[in-house]
């Protein structure tokens, strides 16, 4: 009940902020037209749909970082914030009820993105289903990252983490422009413990139906996903009472 | 019956001291104002029992619930109008009260009974950020009481209004009196005096006088109550 009646609230900041909805789906799609007109006017295959499709379908979910990190930094920088940490809500209330409104939103910008894709000409199938599922673990990840961030900073901060450094380091650590292996060595290794490039193979394997290599890119998003949000949920418990 | 029973509360920030073993018994349906001057004590009195902050030493008891121990009961009994005004931007009016209503598990019903109380049911619809100050702290008052608190604790509510905007906001406050034990801290004495049935003094974290205005224009052999809060917070805390 006060999961439901706080995340309410927060879906309605959301959807009101003109600000959310332009970042949130217009964005990605200006981004996937851009690349795709690129890639049109080039005679070697540097962005095809059906590699840039899923990646920009994960990037444009770093976006979600941005928006729970930014409700959260905002609510904690005002009165609002101790209000509610005086009602009976626990920190997990808190964390759920800014999460689940964003869940449905990031759900619908991937179905945006990948319907749109398809207008540029990847084919339908089935298989974009699967990509959409299998970015749900994705947008997981960044809610909770922004959740850690709203946690940690202040919406300035936050701003800069979630809104610069975040989509940088998602497009780069992904292989969302370019693939992996080009750099190959540490940079890959590296790439391949985050759970960015997993998050943007995951998506990639679905649209291509090899099902093979979906689980083991799921789980590793999901473990980090898990363990980022747990930890934003221990460090928000101790935020929400003053030692 | 004390609704509030405050035992040795103290609160210290490293070696400083900011609320320095408080002892106080408030009855049930009484309104208590605590007055000081800036860095006195009084929200972090207020802090500490809303349970957002944890004392150094002592406790308090809301309606029996210890804040240190039971925090969790004690939430469910209390409500905070914060100092700053603590609204949803975004929402209207109504959406505001509805939230408050979702968290405690109180029905639609109340959210209407609480804007007619306070004669919010004009602005139902209109977002809270398009609120005039007076009408955004109602609104935030009007939060606190949705829950239909039993202890209810009014930081500086009219700080920053207007003289008829503070007066309006004044006969709610009374309204409220016998049914729902409050603290109320405010900078403003003719405010502690026009509503308060006791006021305490707070000076550098410690409780210098309790009692009603006349009880403490008397004990400082004083005509009016400006000249004893002066004289009953600048001589002890002088001392």
């Amino acid at each position: 009940m006060r999961v439901r009646a706080f995340a309410k609230r927060n879906m309605k900041e959301l959807l009101r902020d003109p600000l959310t909805l332009f970042f949130g789906l217009g964005f990605p799609l200006a981004l996937l037209l851009l690349m795709t007109v690129i890639q049109r006017n080039v005679p070697v295959s540097i962005f095809e749909l059906d590699t840039l499709a899923p990646g920009i379908a994960l990037f444009g979910l770093t976006f979600m970082a941005l928006f729970s990190g930014m409700l959260l930094a905002k609510d904690r920088s005002s009165a609002f914030l101790a209000r509610l940490a005086a009602s009976p809500m626990t920190a997990a209330d808190f964390l759920l009820g800014y999460l689940l409104p964003l869940l449905p939103m990031a759900v619908g910008q991937s179905v945006i993105c990948m319907a749109a894709a398809v207008a540029l000409g990847l084919p339908l199938s089935w298989n974009l289903l699967a990509v959409v599922a299998s970015l749900i673990p994705s947008a997981l990840l960044f809610i909770a990252l922004g959740l850690l961030c709203g946690t940690l900073f202040n919406d300035k901060q936050v701003g800069g983490m979630c809104g610069a450094l975040l989509t940088n380091v998602t497009a780069f650590l992904a292989g969302i422009w370019f693939d992996l292996s080009l750099i190959g060595g540490g940079f890959k290794t590296f790439a391949y413990l985050l759970p960015f490039a997993h998050g943007a193979d995951g998506a990639r394997a679905a649209l291509a139906g090899n099902w093979a290599a979906l689980p083991g890119h799921l789980l590793w998003v999901s473990v980090w996903a898990a363990a980022v949000l747990a930890l934003a949920i221990v460090l928000f418990r101790g935020r929400l009472v003053e030692r | 019956m004390n609704a509030i029973q405050i035992m040795g509360l103290t609160k210290e920030y490293g070696n400083r001291r900011v609320v320095d073993r408080l002892e106080l018994s408030i009855p049930a349906g009484e309104l208590f104002a605590l007055l000081g001057v800036n860095g006195a004590g009084k929200s972090t009195t207020i802090k500490m029992l809303s349970c957002l902050t944890v004392p150094t030493e002592g406790d308090a008891q809301l309606m029996g619930h210890s804040v240190r121990t039971q925090s969790h009961q004690a939430k469910e009994i209390l409500a905070v109008s914060p100092q700053e005004t603590a609204v949803a931007p975004g929402l209207t009016v109504a959406e505001n009260l509805e939230l408050m209503a979702g968290i405690y598990g109180r029905s639609k019903e109340r959210v209407t009974q609480v804007m007619e109380q306070l004669g919010l049911t004009q602005w139902a619809k209109q977002r809270a950020k398009t609120l005039s100050g007076g009408w955004q702290r109602r609104l935030s008052i009007a939060m606190a009481l949705v829950s239909q608190p039993e202890v209810l604790f009014l930081d500086e509510p009219t700080l920053g209004l207007d003289v008829l905007a503070r007066r309006e906001l004044w006969g709610v406050i009374r309204g409220l009196k016998g049914h729902t034990t409050i603290i109320l801290t405010t900078h403003y004495l003719e405010e502690a005096e026009s509503l308060a049935e006791r006021i305490g003094i707070m000076n550098a974290g410690r409780l210098r006088a309790v009692g009603t205005a006349q009880e403490l224009k008397a004990l400082a052999g004083c005509d009016n109550f400006e000249d004893a809060f002066v004289a009953l917070a600048g001589e002890e805390a002088a001392s």
